[in-house]
């Protein structure tokens, strides 16, 4: 039973095919990896998958409901929430009223009742203020409660764009490079975080190049270049498959019929690390 | 073809063209710096006013246009140098209200200088009507249509051929890049106030002596010359020529064929359409946004 | 205490509320109240034009068109069809609310100078239709209006038309501040910060961009309905573009995202030309002038930038 079904996606900018002819399916509860080269589609592949883009053929159906060609927020409301690569943080409140806009999904709250200030609204705002302290705390960041959103470090703010995703409760959270700019002992961090994620019943999938992190913390992992997948299996599988090593280390490496040391050692350190 | 349609035709042609111009200082300018220069009409109403009060002092035509041309010019540097740049970087509304503000100030300036009431100018060669398939024309018409030609051409060549018309060029499509080639993307700003300014003042040099010139001329022209721009696609030369020759005929026509009290009324419900279906217009770039 | 009205809190309304019962104090004629009270109708536009432009992020060059329509929906349906004010009132402003309604889906479509442009169009456009139509509206004369009566109640008198708009004007700020405080308002200044990031947790901008837009043309439109039964009378100049770019600018210079900033923008901006009648012929220049000097030394505006320097002053 899928949690996310992609069949032939394809996304056309002009005349490049940004994603072509892509299908995978997620199954709950696991870790997914999206990985490849630069410009192999992956931003582009979650773009689709929150609605941010629109596909130019192909279908998405997540949960049992087709949401191909919904709009962002339809598909924010169906369970998925997701992070971004170039920050996405509102720079114009605190950090605690970041998270909180995350929980504009559960606050339902009517214009007249905002308009005229119901006093059920003030209870719902309190609880809203206590659900995303605890996510910050959750997250790690206990250390920022009163704090600014524009007077946070970086690794900090990526860590809050997690915080406002889990606010908005999905099934499947789309991390996207979430360890770009982290030094190793917040990538350290990071990976603790997402096996959290997982054991509160969230479906993570990771954009990454880290490839430390992805082998520590993946079950499988969909590989993409130029918008074409080129491999899909368990991480063990994926990481020995030659057309992978080809396509991010060159054809030498491949033909070799050994690992490319970097891999070997990367592999290494994420399996001592891990057990 | 009926006498009438063709009268129509050659009015809504000559009105065009003075839209067209107008149309491409706006281009001009959005092309360098993604500013509207809500300003863009002032420099037309200067054009005229200031070519009639120098020829009211006695200058031949020949003196006081490139004089008037050259004042336009100057206050369009100035614009640039004290009021767009010190905004640099600053939101669309900012921007907005500054070039507002100034077109405020420029009219309110003009009030000072010479005063409120209409002007006539007169015409280049004589006012003795033109026959043509049935209908008539002015000779300034003529004028109309011919330098607003060899101004098109003229920008052409300059913006084709030349170092610095490509330069500009180079700056409207990618400021970024440009910049990394060595190009003074400031001072191809400053410039490009200069010209669109020199472009609108030809404008109002031209038309003056058809409609007559007053102190806020400007701010219908500005807004009509807009109204062109964004449908021949803000930013795109041929799409300005284009957009104001069809606003300038479908105005003309609409006039005399269904009502004129309303003619004003349609440069501003081609804005509408055009942004709601075709946003981008009939020549603009298409893109999208990239997250 | 600045700092404090810049931050939308009780203490902010009760000081202000507070202010305008002590205001007539120092109002000593006529023409006074009659400044205090444009002022007034001039913030009550401000405030709800403040939310589309300072906290949604958008923007309109036409609100003098919403303004218009209320008030001349107000006086066409009071004086020439003998309406009751109060049923006029409402029956425009309702019909305001749906031609934002309306005309809000695919202009908020449009970002930047495109909303800009398609907003000037309309009011624009709105303002032609009401000088040609000449025959309804008294077309570039204009149309007398009668005084607001409830029940043989008659509203007449700057001192008690004072009273009325300050009142109202309370309430437009509380209405204000409530609708920023709530999720609602919180989605609404996500919106602006980040409209990718909003949409992603589930905020529908177009609903919300619209919502604003109505509240704001509705704000407007009352405004121009009071506008008119107070002056008794109604021109287009009010609808023209011109007193669009006024507000625009009274919203910008008071504060963007500043309730209490849209106020104090109109205050000034409302009071600066009776100040700059004293330059006469010069009163255009100068007014352009100080546009832009605003704009290009205060781009946050004045309350916004006050509530920093305090800020700054106090560590």
């Amino acid at each position: 039973m899928s949690l996310l079904r992609v069949e032939a996606l394809s996304k056309k900018f002009g005349g490049v095919n940004a994603v072509e002819d892509l299908s995978f399916e997620i199954r709950p509860g696991a870790v997914y990896s999206i990985i490849g080269p630069n410009g192999a589609g992956k931003t582009t592949l979650l773009n689709l998958l929150t609605g941010v883009y629109q596909p130019s053929s192909g279908k998405i159906v997540f949960d049992g409901h087709d949401l191909t060609g919904r709009a962002p927020y339809e598909y924010a409301s169906h369970g998925i929430a997701r992070t971004f690569q170039n920050l996405q943080v509102f720079f114009n409140m605190s950090a605690l009223e970041n998270v909180m806009v995350g929980r504009y999904l559960k606050e339902r709250c009517g214009l007249l009742s905002a308009l005229l200030r119901a006093p059920r609204l003030a209870r719902a705002e309190r609880a809203c203020r206590e659900e995303a302290a605890e996510l910050m705390r959750y997250v790690g960041l206990q250390d920022y409660l009163s704090t600014a959103s524009d007077a946070m470090p970086y690794g900090a703010l990526k860590r809050l764009e997690i915080a406002r995703a889990l606010a908005t409760e999905p099934k499947l959270m789309l991390l996207d490079e979430p360890a770009a700019g982290l030094n190793p002992t917040e990538a350290l961090e990071l990976d603790d975080l997402i096996g959290r994620l997982t054991g509160r019943g969230v479906t993570v999938v990771l954009v990454e190049h880290n490839m430390r992190l992805v082998m520590g913390v993946s079950d499988h992992i969909l590989v993409l270049d130029y918008g074409r997948k080129l491999a899909e299996g368990p991480a063990l599988a994926v990481r020995s498959d030659p057309k992978v090593i080809e396509a991010y280390l060159g054809s030498d490496a491949a033909h070799d019929g050994s690992f490319a040391p970097e891999i070997a050692s990367a592999v290494a350190a994420a399996v001592a690390m891990h057990r | 073809m009926s006498a009438q349609f063709m009268q129509y035709l050659l009015t809504g042609l000559t009105v065009g063209a003075i839209y067209a111009l107008v149309a491409l200082g706006f281009s001009i300018i959005f092309n360098a710096s993604h500013v509207i220069n809500f300003a863009q009409g002032e420099f037309v109403m200067i054009g005229g006013m200031a070519t009639v009060s120098l020829t009211a002092a006695g200058l031949p035509y020949l003196l006081a246009i490139p004089l008037a041309i050259a004042a336009a010019a100057l206050i369009g540097l100035a614009l640039e140098k004290f009021a767009v740049e010190p905004a640099r970087g600053a939101s669309v509304v900012t921007l907005i209200i500054i070039t507002i503000g100034a077109s405020i100030f420029l009219r309110g300036l003009a009030m000072v200088v010479w005063d409120k009431r209409f002007h006539a100018a007169k015409p280049f060669t004589g006012d003795t009507p033109i026959a043509i398939a049935g209908a008539t024309i002015l000779p300034q018409s003529l004028w109309v249509l011919g330098v607003t030609l060899a101004i098109v051409l003229a920008l052409s060549w300059f913006f084709g051929r030349t170092l610095l018309g490509k330069a500009m060029l180079a700056t409207s499509h990618n400021r970024l890049a440009a910049q990394l080639v060595g190009i003074n993307v400031r001072l191809v700003l400053f410039l490009s106030f200069g010209l669109s300014a020199a472009l609108g003042a030809v404008a109002g040099i031209l038309i003056a002596p058809i409609t007559t010139t007053s102190y806020d001329v400007g701010v219908m022209l500005g807004l009509k010359g807009f109204a062109a721009a964004i449908l021949g696609g803000l930013g795109s030369g041929v799409g300005a020529v284009v957009g104001g020759l069809v606003l300038g005929i479908v105005e003309t026509m609409s006039a005399g064929y269904l009502s004129s009290a309303y003619k004003d009324a349609i440069a501003f419900v081609i804005i509408l359409v055009v942004l709601f279906f075709l946003p981008s217009g009939l020549f603009g770039r298409r893109g999208g946004e990239r997250v | 205490m600045l700092a404090r009205l810049a931050s939308p809190r009780t203490g902010g309304l009760l000081a202000f509320a507070a202010a305008i019962a002590l205001l007539p104090l120092v109002l000593s004629n006529k023409y006074f109240y009659d400044i205090a009270i444009l002022v007034g109708l001039n913030a009550i536009v401000c405030v709800g034009l403040n939310l589309l432009i300072g906290y949604a992020g958008q923007i309109s060059l036409g609100h003098a068109g919403f303004f218009g329509l209320g008030a001349y929906g107000s006086a066409i349906l009071a004086s020439r069809f003998g309406w009751p004010p109060l049923a006029a009132m409402l029956a425009t402003t309702a019909a305001v609310a749906a031609l934002a309604f309306l005309v809000g889906r695919p202009i908020l479509r449009l970002k930047g100078n495109y909303l800009a442009m398609a907003t000037l169009g309309l009011g624009i456009i709105i303002f032609m239709v009401i000088t040609t139509e000449d025959k309804y509206t008294g077309g570039p004369d204009g149309i007398a209006v009668v005084p607001f009566s409830l029940g043989g109640y008659v509203l007449q008198g700057e001192r008690i038309w004072y009273w009325v708009v300050g009142a109202l004007l309370l309430l437009a700020v509380w209405l204000a501040l409530n609708l920023i405080e709530s999720p609602a308002g919180r989605a609404l200044r996500a919106l602006h910060s980040s409209e990718v990031g909003a949409e992603v947790v589930g905020i529908n901008a177009a609903e919300q961009k619209v919502m604003v837009f109505v509240i704001s043309a509705v704000f407007a439109a009352f405004a121009g309905s009071l506008a008119a039964h107070y002056s008794g009378f109604i021109t287009p100049s009010k609808v023209a573009f011109l007193h669009s770019i006024e507000l625009v600018t009274m919203v910008v210079f008071g504060g963007m995202a500043s309730i209490f900033g849209a106020v104090v923008g109109a205050a000034v901006l409302t009071t600066l030309p009776q100040l700059l009648a004293v330059f006469e012929d010069y009163e255009m220049m100068v007014f352009g002038a100080v546009m832009m000097g605003t704009m290009i030394f205060l781009p946050r505006g004045v309350v916004p930038s006050l509530a920093r320097w305090l800020a700054r002053w106090r560590t």
